[in-house]
């Protein structure tokens, strides 16, 4: 394979892994706090189409990006409010009321995005940082991309450093093992759990508006295509663990992309053979993980998705 | 726990029974009091819009056969999810068992043109539900084995069959004298349910779900599989002390599962439709979840449920055509509706009462009534 295309196989490595990646930072976090959303689907759609929509409206250039991605993460928070609400609050079952939050937004993502399929804006451009762009193979890889490429891994950073080294970080992770204990200490388990939540939401509907600000700059019905659940399992290949997480959202990006690697090869296989590829391998990334059952438990916070009903 | 508007929920002492039923009825209620105001918010007018939405689309026979149609696959799909779902395995595969249900079948069907022999349906129809249940084997082989989480595999699984539907329809089931549209020829006779009544697209499918929903009802509530089944889904720990294999469970609630799901596939294309074609489910699979939980497991309330979910798809249609409304509604009622039972399912546990004057004697009370309940039970 030529230089050329090595450096583009790896820069749609970065963009088709980036969405994946903001989706687990943010899920990671709120099951970190020991709630399983499954709602990354409906929340990803809102913020797609929240971010469509807004950036239509004010201009795909300067602070009318800002607000259209603002708006985005406010969409998938607010979704994931609604989550929050009948599962902290009202003490539903998390895996239904996540299954409903993803029924829910693909309804009212279409619905309210009904008016804006087949629009094409120009959306995020990428930035081409000055002398370090220009560097043979490097610059196209590290140095050419969107603003959210760089926003994402500097999110995974800060939050690695956020639960390594801060109390805001630690009492999280305790809400997440055991929020019997957190709430004997004084810790407000609600609250805590709540932010959570809505952290995750947020992510997610950035995430979606990559997808339609950045990846594809349009607005199409259930755009997501599953992404938000190759997300879920990317948390569970990470052993909810940042650093792997990146990683992890870099190698199912890159098998997203495989009909360019194949292309490299000259092997010709139908695309649509070839999209189930990344659902492919997360069945088999899940499955390595899985078959090793106290490994697996070792590393999951304890209370993960078991409702707790604080004392009166 | 507190709520705004001085409203407060307190525990009960134990679970209502009413409630468990009635909390569907208030979530259909509130689906509608919530649509009503988006039809206003849309310029229509709510009562004209409900009409079209839940009246006009059963205003003659025809329109009660075309229910029937709707209800067949969600009612396949839903009691064999049900039987899932109360043994604690979430799978959420039933969409892709049903595409595959319909993609082996058509395929059986495609290769059995030139044939007129009577048993060809017959084996159509069992290839299909073996499919299903084959599309279902994969989840419960990972899940025994490996330990792995059945909700993220059936997932992934939904979107590796639609892609290998997409991929049939545009490839080796492509009809070739027809235009180059993805969707394969059209079944001879003999492959096709037959109707039941005349005029009508009412067809023998629809006898299949409904035998679907005694068999379901008489094996969870008449047989010893049944109370396994209910066991391991109560408590993992109790079915493993009564020596129940857990495993050889989970692989049988989603081997049936499977192959209802994938009898409804296959019931789709040589009922309805006649041919493959790439929409074959507009998201069956999905709404069967929704009513599996409205209709609380049960296969009789699986049966009420799966008339409503129907209702929203002839009625969403019906909208579309009548009032130029977008289909989209019919997502966007079945989310809510979902949404709205979660959410009042906690009237199952808890009672609303209205804080007047003098909370502290309320709050008293409260903790008085929650004394007694053992720590943990919500």
């Amino acid at each position: 394979m030529d230089p050329d295309l090595i450096a583009n196989i790896l820069y749609a490595t970065i963009r088709t892994g980036t969405p994946l990646l903001l989706v687990a930072l943010g899920e990671l976090v709120c099951e970190k706090s020991g709630v399983l959303n499954l709602g990354q689907e409906g929340m990803m759609l809102m913020g797609a189409v929240a971010g469509f929509i807004a950036a239509y409206h004010l201009g795909d250039s300067g602070i009318g990006i800002v607000s259209a991605l603002v708006l985005a993460m406010a969409a998938g928070a607010l979704m994931s409010l609604l989550f929050a609400f009948i599962t902290l609050s009202l003490n539903a079952n998390q895996v239904a009321s996540g299954l409903a939050l993803t029924i829910f937004g693909l309804g009212l993502s279409s619905f309210v995005g009904l008016g804006y399929v087949g629009i094409a804006l120009n959306g995020i451009q990428p930035w081409e940082l000055p002398l370090l762009s220009d560097l043979p193979l490097l610059g196209k890889v590290l140095f050419s991309h969107d603003p959210l490429v760089y926003f994402s891994l500097a999110m995974a950073a800060l939050l690695a450093w956020f639960f390594r080294s801060t109390r805001a970080g630690l009492i999280v992770k305790a809400v997440g093992e055991s929020p019997e204990s957190a709430q004997a200490l004084g810790l407000p388990v609600l609250r805590v759990r709540y932010l959570a939540v809505l952290f995750g939401g947020a992510m997610t509907g950035l995430a979606g508006a990559y997808l339609s600000l950045v990846y594809t700059p349009l607005w199409a019905d259930h755009m997501s295509a599953g992404r938000g659940w190759i997300a879920l399992a990317l948390v569970v290949f990470a052993s909810w663990r940042v650093g792997r997480a990146v990683l992890g959202a870099y190698l199912f990006g890159l098998m997203s992309i495989m009909h360019l690697v194949l292309q490299g090869f000259e092997i010709a296989i139908s695309p649509n053979l070839l999209a189930t590829l990344p659902y492919l391998v997360t069945i088999a990334v899940l499955v390595l993980l899985s078959s090793n059952q106290a490994r697996s438990k070792l590393f999951a916070p304890l209370s993960l998705g078991k409702p707790f009903q604080p004392g009166h | 726990m507190k709520l705004p508007l001085n409203i407060r929920l307190e525990a009960r002492g134990e679970r209502s029974r009413v409630m468990v039923w009635l909390s569907p009825a208030i979530a259909g209620l509130a689906t509608l009091v919530c649509g009503s105001l988006l039809f206003a918010a849309l310029g229509k007018d709510p009562l004209q819009t409900l009409y079209t939405f839940f009246v006009l689309p059963l205003s003659d026979l025809h329109g009660w056969s075309e229910l029937a149609v709707k209800c067949t696959p969600i009612l396949l799909c839903a009691v064999g999810l049900a039987i899932c779902f109360r043994a604690k395995v979430w799978n959420i595969g039933a969409e892709g068992q049903l595409l595959l249900g319909a993609l082996v079948g058509s395929w059986l069907a495609l290769s059995l043109q030139e044939s007129d022999q009577w048993w060809n349906l017959p084996l159509v129809l069992l290839a299909g539900a073996g499919a299903g249940a084959a599309w279902a084997a994969i989840p419960a082989l990972l899940k025994t084995r490996c330990n792995t989480n059945e909700i993220l595999t059936t997932i992934m699984l939904n979107y590796i069959g639609l892609n290998l539907l997409q991929y049939a329809v545009h490839g080796p089931l492509k009809d070739p004298a027809g235009f180059n549209f993805p969707e394969s020829a059209l079944f001879n006779d003999g492959l096709l349910l037959p109707v039941l009544a005349e005029g009508t697209r009412l067809h023998l499918g629809a006898v299949f779900a409904l035998l679907a929903v005694v068999a379901t009802w008489v094996l969870l509530t008449r047989t010893f599989v049944g109370f396994q089944i209910r066991v391991l889904g109560e408590d993992v720990r109790s079915a493993h002390f009564a020596g129940f294999r857990a495993a050889k469970l989970v692989w049988l609630v989603l081997l049936l599962c499977g192959a209802l799901a994938g009898l409804a596939g296959v019931v789709e294309v040589t009922g309805p439709i006649g041919q493959l074609v790439p929409q074959v489910s507009p998201g069956y699979g999905y709404a069967a979840i929704i009513v599996a939980f409205l209709g609380r497991l049960h296969p009789l309330g699986i049966l009420f449920a799966s008339l409503l979910m129907g209702l929203l798809y002839l009625g969403g249609e019906m909208v579309q055509i009548e009032l130029g409304l977008p289909l989209a509604i019919t997502g966007l009622f079945q989310g809510m509706l979902l949404f709205f039972l979660l959410a009042s399912d906690v009237l199952i546990s808890h009672r609303l009462r209205i804080v007047r004057a003098a909370p502290g004697a309320t709050t008293a009370t409260v903790v008085s009534r929650t004394e007694n309940l053992p720590i943990g039970v919500p």
